[in-house]
């Protein structure tokens, strides 16, 4: 039987073969109320309680999405503030997603305690083991073998595809929807904050000298 | 001087009833009221203004400021028609003043001649309803240049090769070229095409009230917060309420339409916000909900009189439903695009437009443009090339890297109309407000899949002779969502073989009109809202005309 995770993948694709990809984000309803929260959060200070999370909880999967998107000389998901939603989630559009982080974060520490004799947690990881242990989640998920194969909550996904999925959307949602910290998603990318631009846009039509028909040699080609 | 808005109750009998306020509703209610006839307009959504629209995705996205619903508005899906159809939110469409005018990427090509001819041409395509329009492009033409003058739509006449002729200019130039559009004019002309400025309803240049586009980068999907996209609700439906004439109603769900024993429409029951029903009398009622909402609402609208569905004697409301098919292509570039400013496309080609059936095996054709139109999480998810790590160092370098140099080529093209390919009333599923879902099955004729197959291969060559240094497609994999909804509701000159006729009058009730993407009879080569409001145009002269000579009981004392 297909799962209902490959068949929301297929659709997301599909979505953007008929209508454009800017539809792909209407699939994920609720995710940005989040953002609002993991921006006020971040800015707050003194940082407020979470309000799903156990503290420890937050320190893990601060750990691991600081694992999917590392801090260098860029911002990672820590600067952005991504726990921060990924707690907001809990409560409100990923709500039912709770078990699938409570499930998958006591396979993890298993998991650590088995590759990682004397390792108790993720968060207490070298950074090497941590991508080993991410990346054995991860393959758990994709070869459907080991614990890290569970699938929950509606959207039938498995802790590997949530955690990388809310991470990402923390990380990268509209700031002036509250979102990513002092747009650390967007300095990373590249997307220039500001309201309106103006023409050139970037390298390729600085130097455009306007529209012309095409001339007869390139006609003939 | 603007006139004070009017208002009416739903026990006035006014003129016109026109349910849906987007792109064919804004311009019947304009052209109407304009004429001198009093119309209420019924919109489900609420009425939102520049002021109320925002670039925060919260509201766009995650409340469905803008569009249907799906928790509240179900829709189920299945591919045929021996299938029970599952809970999926297949279909996409605006849902508020303005309708998906308010949202849509403004892509706006006039259909060519082929288009409505392209059956006699091109002969019988087994398992398909392929026909002739009754109407052809010549007759639409001066409603094509009404369309572009009055709304607003910038371009450059003559530009391409394969334009249908015109009797004006557009009326103002070009927006200008994006970094994915000088790439790709770059490509494509290399390998012989002829691209040209994209004709786009977004104004290159202010009109009074509203300025012109300032490459802010939240287009599709987001109302514009100057007014430069040229939706209804920035252009026809102001005009509309200027006359004094008109009311915009928002925020009520039509789910009947009510006809007497005589079988004439009487007006159309709706719920308002608080859920309470309402009966808006009219003497006439002219249907522009879209190629989904306006089939369910005939279904739903079933008597004892019209047991299939009101104007379904045909029974071909529903039928043939057309979604455009699609194939895009991605480049990476070596230097910055920026493509996520301005508009969506800047650049177009037609040089597909009608492919030799005979030579590739396959019927049809269509236009490629030149784009970006991810937003930032989207392109995390979704944007990358295949095969690059989903996490760590190096997904968050081929982030950095990417998503300024990133652009795509959106292949656009014919849908075959299948009768088996429709909408219908989910027999179980009921909506929010206890009415039975919207029900979509549809598989794609293995003529298109054909074509979007060879369309993705000629957009690969193209990113090739671009320049670019990494490229890709997604798989091209069948149809299970759809944002264009046409043919639902066809137009013909027999009465057994189609819905409504040229007058976009239906068949079976002789004060009933539909106009909407539901009328067309092809699917075009994907970009359909120009045709539909050139036919909105269109029908509002029509349907003036036989008020006028009182062939539309009591309506001939209000022609102006």
């Amino acid at each position: 039987m297909e799962t209902f995770h490959s068949a929301r993948r297929d659709f997301l694709l599909q979505i953007g073969g008929v209508a454009g990809a800017a539809w792909i984000t209407v699939q994920w309803p609720g995710i940005l109320a989040a953002a609002q929260h993991a921006h006020e959060a971040a800015k707050a200070n003194p940082v407020p309680a979470f309000e799903v999370l156990t503290p420890e909880e937050a320190k893990e999967i601060e750990a691991l999405s600081s694992t999917i998107i590392p801090s260098d000389e860029l911002p990672g998901a820590r600067e952005a503030g991504v726990v921060y939603f990924i707690d907001r989630a809990l409560k409100t559009f990923a709500a039912d997603a709770k078990p699938v982080y409570e499930q998958g974060l006591a396979d993890l520490h298993k998991m650590t305690r088995e590759m990682f004799p004397g390792v108790e947690r993720f968060s207490a990881a070298t950074p090497d083991q941590q991508e080993k242990l991410l990346a054995k989640l991860e393959a758990e998920a994709q070869s459907g073998r080991g614990p890290g194969r569970r699938m929950g909550g509606t959207s039938g996904m498995s802790f590997a595809d949530t955690l990388r999925f809310h991470t990402v959307a923390g990380f990268l949602v509209d700031p002036e929807g509250g979102g990513n910290r002092d747009y650390a998603g967007w300095k990373v990318i590249g997307r220039d904050p500001a309201h309106t631009f103006s023409p050139p846009f970037g390298f390729y039509d600085k130097d455009y000298p306007g529209w012309q028909p095409a001339s007869p040699e390139t006609e003939s080609k | 001087m603007t006139q004070a808005k009017v208002t009416y109750k739903p026990s006035d009998e006014v003129d016109f009833v026109i349910i849906g306020s987007g792109a064919a509703g804004g311009v019947l209610a304009k052209e109407l009221s304009t004429n001198g006839f009093r119309v209420v307009v019924l919109e489900q959504g609420p009425y939102l203004t520049e002021a109320d629209f925002t670039h925060d995705e919260i509201e766009v996205f995650t409340n469905h400021r803008l569009t249907n619903d799906p928790k509240r508005q179900p829709v189920t899906f299945r591919q045929t028609e021996a299938e029970k159809a599952m809970l999926q939110p297949s279909v996409l469409y605006g849902r508020c003043v303005g309708g998906s005018s308010v949202h849509f990427t403004a892509n706006f090509w006039r259909f060519h001649e082929i288009d409505f001819i392209e059956r006699s041409k091109v002969g019988e395509i087994p398992g398909t309803g392929f026909t002739d329009w009754p109407i052809t492009y010549a007759d639409l033409e001066p409603y094509y240049t009404k369309v572009e003058w009055e709304i607003g739509v910038s371009g450059q006449a003559g530009a391409s090769p394969f334009d249908p002729p015109r009797s004006k200019p557009y009326p103002m130039p070009p927006l200008p070229v994006k970094g994915s559009g000088v790439v790709f004019e770059r490509g494509a002309r290399k390998l012989g095409y002829h691209p040209f400025p994209a004709p786009m309803a977004i104004l290159s240049q202010p009109r009074p009230g509203r300025s012109a586009c300032v490459n802010c980068g939240f287009c599709l999907g987001f109302g514009c917060e100057v007014g430069a996209k040229s939706s209804s609700l920035a252009t026809v439906i102001r005009l509309a309420e200027r006359t004094g004439r008109c009311e915009v109603r928002p925020n009520c769900y039509v789910h009947r339409i009510a006809t007497d024993k005589n079988g004439r429409a009487t007006g159309a029951v709706y719920f308002d916000a608080h859920r309470a029903a309402h009966l808006q009398k009219a003497k006439a009622v002219i249907v522009c909900a879209n190629g989904a909402e306006t089939p369910r609402l005939l279904l739903l609208s079933d008597n004892n009189a019209f047991p299939n569905g009101l104007a379904n004697s045909s029974g071909l409301v529903g039928k043939y439903l057309m979604p455009n098919s699609g194939a895009m292509a991605y480049g990476v570039f070596d230097e910055p695009l920026n493509d996520y400013k301005g508009p969506a496309v800047s650049r177009v080609f037609h040089d597909f437009y009608e492919l030799d059936a005979k030579k590739l095996g396959f019927y049809g054709g269509g236009g490629l443009d030149a784009r970006f139109d991810f937003t930032p999480i989207g392109f995390a998810l979704n944007g990358l090339p295949p095969g690059t790590p989903r996490w760590g160092k190096e997904f968050k370098k081929a982030l950095q890297q990417n998503f300024t140099r990133t652009m795509e080529i959106f292949c656009h093209a014919t849908s075959l109309p299948v009768s088996t390919n429709n909408f219908s009333l989910d027999p179980d599923v009921k909506d929010a407000w206890g009415l039975p879902a919207l029900r979509m099955t549809y598989k794609d004729h293995p003529n298109d899949m054909k074509m979007m197959a060879w369309m993705a291969e000629r957009a690969m060559e193209i990113l090739d002779a671009a320049g670019a240094k990494t490229k890709w497609h997604p798989p091209i994999s069948e149809t299970r969502f759809a944002v264009h909804l046409l043919g639902t509701c066809r137009m013909g000159n027999d009465p057994k073989s189609s819905v409504i006729n040229p007058d976009h009058r239906t068949h079976d009730v002789p004060n009933l009109f539909l106009c909407d993407g539901s009328s067309l009879v092809t699917s075009g080569r994907g970009q359909p809202t120009m045709t539909i409001q050139a036919l909105a145009y269109r029908a509002a002269d029509r349907i003036t005309a036989l008020a006028k000579r009182g062939d539309l009981a009591g309506l001939a004392d209000h022609a102006a």
